[in-house]
């Protein structure tokens, strides 16, 4: 799991560890990292730990994560959309750690994935079209998916399975400065929406939601010259 | 789009309440406390009354501090942070044949709120209040201190039952203790009459570790139903999934609730005497029902709680002929509690709810409140809206030693209404 301490990462892991399962989380906080796994442990999975910040050398983590049977991408930030519309450097960073991070991990780990494993990605309904509110942080996501959807054609003979997550809105702390309206869900729901689509043996875009696929559509179809007028 | 998450209530919706800021905690590593101020911690909002909210202040969301830090089988002692919530703690430790020692009516309050208001469940009489059960905790003060402390500590008495007015809850270790399966032998026995509810609770409370009693004020005889209960071996069905009520209905009115009395009544009586139950109906029958409280209305209902020494004093207050539906009636055992401001004591405590019809209502709760106090009795601070000053004062005779405590950020609009 890269990113173990998103409140969706966790969601899921809770499931998994509460199945007895083994973990290995990463994410750069060795505090955060801790906290985490001591829940999971005592929740009954078999968790080790990998402090590592995912913007670094991909090496030791390809090789650790090529002998799982699922590995979760989770990683990624929404950045403050003050500095992410103004400062270059910022924006950078933004499409380096939701977008090249998950690129060059995933270019490494791709040929060594044994066949039947799966490669589950968060991605979101924000990649689907660009809007003011979301920035380069939506850039980030709809190159994610244009990335996925190719390895998932490109490993499809191999056996491997790319899943695309979409989660709409959800109640985190990414999100904690946004006002709450009925269209955000807890990441509980999404944490269990992405174990149900990995059991399932799902292999293409799950939106979490479902109903965010429908949302989606209506806002996709809108023309241009609507959309570009268009508040939310 | 309309906001819903926002905190304007709490659980019997009376009073409102506007807070200037909500922050929401995720981590205990590296937690700093804003500097807007008054504070107040608020997990679940499952008290009745004020002492969850902060009109005008900030509440500090614990509802992410929500992860088990350690769990040790051979003593029972478990670790976690404040924000977990009991019925999170069953779900993962009864199939470990483990349960909490102390639960209250409902699961899903958290730790931490279990802790500031000391709560008590249908076991009192055999384990006190949960605050004895607690081993250590966390507190983190508002000067950025972070304090551990124990049973003896002072600042430990003072947060246990402290109302969240002595700095934040991080993390908290609870004993659990052994149970054999999921279930409870529970028996339900129709009596008339608070002589009977006597003479049952003498008997049940030296046999049984679980008491409580449902009482009819409609009806003439005062005639209820007495529950009593232990852990048992056996595998009942787990309730099915929980309906709830999707909108305001104000369906709780004098005919609904003699109603709903006899039907309850015949009910029980229908269902047999002595049943085996999972332990989620036998503990928690109302969170079967989401929402439950949108039955009393927009303008919510207020619940009266007391605990008065004697039977005489018990009598007096049902001398009205009260429209509650849940009337619940429980002999508090001898234990000491450990907080300065522990409700539970000796005596008896009575719970009914009433819908909210501003005045009349009010006036009504004046007059229990009077035949409590002069009884010697409290009111408790996690179900009201109403106590004055006055029987705060009088029925909270550690609170001098309390106010010592304060962490001088930390407030609620409860707090303010009983001290200024």
């Amino acid at each position: 799991m890269l990113g173990a301490t998103s409140a969706i990462a966790q969601a899921a892991a809770r499931i998994w560890a509460e199945r007895g399962d083994e973990l290995l989380l990463v994410g750069r906080d060795p505090e955060k990292l801790a906290a985490v796994a001591d829940d999971l442990r005592t929740r009954g999975g078999h968790v080790d730990t990998l402090v590592q910040d995912l913007n670094g050398d991909p090496g030791i983590l390809a090789e650790r994560a090529a002998t799982a049977d699922v590995v979760l991408l989770a990683q990624g930030i929404f950045g403050d959309p003050q500095r992410r519309d103004t400062d270059p450097d910022y924006a950078e960073l933004v499409l380096r750690t939701n977008l090249v991070a998950p690129a060059r991990f995933l270019t490494l780990l791709g040929p060594r994935l044994p066949r039947g494993a799966c490669v589950a990605a968060l991605s979101s309904v924000a990649g689907d079209r660009g809007r003011a509110k979301v920035g380069v942080y939506g850039a980030s996501k709809a190159g994610l998916d244009s990335l996925l959807s190719s390895l998932r054609q490109r490993f499809q003979p191999a056996g491997v399975r790319v899943i695309t997550l979409k989660p709409g809105l959800v109640d985190t702390p990414m999100t904690a400065a946004l006002p709450k309206t009925p269209l955000f869900a807890s990441a509980a729901r999404i944490g269990s929406g992405i174990v149900h689509a990995i059991d399932a043996g799902r292999d293409g875009v799950v939106y979490l939601p479902w109903w965010w696929r429908l949302i989606m559509l209506v806002i996709k179809a809108l023309p241009e010259r609507v959309f570009k007028r268009l508040k939310f | 789009m309309f906001k819903c998450a926002s905190v304007s209530e709490s659980w019997g919706r009376y009073p409102q309440a506007r807070h200037a800021r909500e922050v929401p905690l995720a981590w205990r590593a590296g937690l700093a406390l804003p500097a807007t101020r008054p504070l107040l911690a608020y997990g679940q909002g499952r008290s009745y009354g004020d002492s969850c909210l902060n009109d005008g202040g900030t509440l500090l969301r614990t509802s992410g501090l929500d992860r088990l830090i350690s769990f040790d089988p051979g003593s029972g002692v478990l670790r976690c942070e404040a924000g977990v919530t009991l019925g999170e703690i069953l779900r993962l430790m009864v199939p470990r044949a483990f349960f909490l020692p102390v639960v209250p009516g409902t699961k899903h309050v958290s730790v931490g709120g279990a802790i500031a208001n000391d709560i008590h469940g249908k076991n009192h009489h055999r384990a006190g209040s949960f605050g004895a059960h607690v081993r250590r905790m966390e507190l983190l003060r508002s000067d950025g201190q972070r304090l551990e402390v124990g049973p003896g500590d002072p600042l430990f008495e003072a947060t246990v039952g402290g109302l969240g007015l002595t700095g934040l809850i991080t993390w908290a270790e609870i004993a659990l203790r052994r149970i054999p399966i999921a279930a409870v032998r529970m028996e339900a026995i129709p009596f008339a009459g608070l002589d009977e509810f006597h003479a049952l609770s003498e008997e049940s409370d030296a046999q049984c570790e679980y008491t409580v009693a449902w009482v009819d004020l409609l009806s003439r005889s005062q005639r209820g139903i007495f529950f009593r209960g232990d852990h048992a071996d056996g595998s009942p069905r787990a309730p099915r999934t929980q309906a709830a009520i999707p909108l305001d209905v104000p369906l709780v009115n004098a005919a609904t609730v003699r109603v709903f009395n006899a039907a309850y009544r015949a009910a029980q009586k229908l269902s047999g005497r002595t049943r085996l139950q999972h332990w989620d109906h036998f503990f928690f029958p109302l969170d079967a029902i989401g929402h439950w409280n949108r039955l009393y209305g927009r303008r919510g209902f207020l619940q009266f709680q007391c605990v008065v020494p004697t039977p005489e004093a018990l009598r007096e207050l049902l001398r009205e002929p009260l429209a509650s539906p849940l009337t619940v009636l429980k002999r508090f055992g001898t234990a000491r509690s450990p907080g300065m401001l522990s409700f539970p004591r000796p005596g008896f405590t009575l719970a009914l709810d009433l819908p909210n019809r501003g005045e009349g209502t009010f006036a009504l709760f004046g007059r229990l409140e009077k035949i409590a106090v002069e009884a010697g009795g409290a009111l408790y601070p996690a179900k009201d809206a109403r106590m004055s000053k006055e029987t705060f004062e009088r029925s909270y005779p550690r609170l001098e030693e309390f106010s010592r405590h304060l962490d001088p950020a930390f407030s609620s609009s409860f707090w303010r209404r009983v001290t200024q």
